[in-house]
């Protein structure tokens, strides 16, 4: 339960998607311009993290890993191919599940909601599940079963989510401000999001 | 010069500058910040990089017209997969420190923006060797700025070049200190920011 916990929390604010690996940077500066539809992004962003990541660890376990379908042979060379289809269906049953039950946030999100697959945070965080599989039990960072990995992306997605809703409100209120010509838009933006970084690099000695 | 027509080098040199992947077109972020704390991963990240970018568009331009459309982006990250896979193995047989400090940032290309961007602007439309062209002329876009972005980063945040000493021991007798701010994630947004700064206040048309 504890490792749980902290698994949950460190993914929200040590090792956040966007402030420690720049995943999903795309999206992020893309759809972060009202706090609304970023929040719609990254409840979807969260959803699809939340069902890829446990059906790639359970392919990782049983498929891909040493020894696992065949004695003496290792298949996680495979990985990047295996992972990356796993995402892109899941993305397309998420899609036609949202036009069916939610057909205006399915127009809300628009072209974003197929994106998603190509989105590095999911497959970022499948890749990261897959190296903390290999590590010991005591590691705080260690995923050893399918609890631990739901823990992992509920509070990777949660922090995705928690990055693009902060950097909306920034951008909403920032549109009254007097930015020399040349930086406007882009440029402070990656600014403003390296400041916000800074600020969550606070975070980098918390341990549970 | 066929192969060189003037299309094919707009292709070609485009993206080095007005119509860079990174800075202009704001695709492939996530890895043009993460891999250049220092030198050399960037490099080997745009090359590998550029690489992936030509041959994937090589490969769906010669099958784009036996591509459904309503699977293409299936189809599209199938073929960038087994590209990423070829490279990432290439990587761990014949430079595996750098492999290592790359991590996943290797299987990350899949996701790359520049390559689906590409792919759909370009190879579905083009032929074979202006894609091809194209595909080396923005994977070169994109190392510029990682490598620019790794310069900047190694240089005043451990005071070397591609693990070379650079700044001499007398600069450091006399107080200079390594910045460690630059060695973290933070700064390299920032410096890309800056790279954004003055690359539009150099080419005024793009504000």
């Amino acid at each position: 339960m504890e490792h749980l916990l902290s698994l949950f929390v460190r993914s929200i604010f040590v090792d956040n998607m966007i402030f420690a690996f720049f995943l999903g940077m795309c999206s992020y500066l893309a759809v972060s311009k009202s706090v609304k539809t970023a929040l719609g992004l990254g409840v979807a962003v969260t959803f699809v993290l939340l069902i890829t990541v446990p059906v790639d660890y359970l392919l990782q376990m049983y498929v891909l890993g040493p020894n696992c379908l065949v004695d003496g042979v290792d298949l996680s060379f495979l990985s990047f191919i295996l992972f990356i289809a796993v995402i892109a269906a899941i993305v397309q049953l998420v899609e036609m599940i949202v036009e069916r039950f939610s057909p205006s946030l399915y127009n809300a999100l628009g072209i974003f909601l197929p994106l998603i697959a190509v989105n590095c945070a999911i497959m970022g965080a499948s890749l990261f599940m897959q190296q903390r599989v290999t590590m010991p039990d005591t590691n705080s960072q260690a995923i050893t079963s399918v609890w631990d990995s739901i823990a992992y992306a509920l509070g990777s997605g949660i922090g995705w989510l928690l990055a693009i809703t902060c950097l909306a409100a920034i951008r909403e209120k920032m549109a009254y401000t007097d930015v020399p010509r040349p930086l406007q838009g882009l440029g402070i933006t990656f600014i403003t999001v390296g400041l916000m970084a800074m600020a969550f690099m606070c975070f980098s000695g918390l341990n549970l | 010069m066929a192969l060189l027509s003037k299309a094919n080098q707009e292709a070609l040199v485009g993206p080095l500058n007005l119509n860079n992947p990174v800075v202009v077109q704001v695709l492939g972020i996530c890895s043009a910040l993460a891999v250049t704390a220092q030198l050399e991963p960037a490099i080997v990240m745009g090359l590998s990089v550029t690489i992936i970018t030509a041959f994937s568009n090589l490969i769906i331009s010669i099958i784009r017209n036996t591509i459904p459309n309503r699977i293409r982006i299936i189809v599209q990250l199938v073929v960038v997969a087994a590209l990423v896979t070829i490279v990432s193995q290439v990587l761990k047989a014949f430079a595996y420190d750098v492999s290592v400090q790359l991590s996943v940032y290797v299987g990350l290309i899949i996701t790359n923006c520049i390559l689906m961007g590409r792919l759909e602007a370009f190879a579905m439309m083009n032929k074979p060797w202006p894609s091809f062209l194209d595909g080396i002329g923005n994977g070169i876009g994109y190392a510029i700025i990682l490598i620019i972005v790794g310069f900047v980063r190694e240089l005043l945040g451990a005071g070397t070049l591609l693990g070379f000493q650079v700044i001499p021991q007398w600069c450091y007798d006399h107080g200079y200190v390594n910045n460690g701010m630059m060695t973290m994630p933070a700064m390299s947004l920032i410096i890309v920011g800056c790279v954004i700064w003055a690359h539009r206040a150099y080419n005024k048309d793009l504000v």
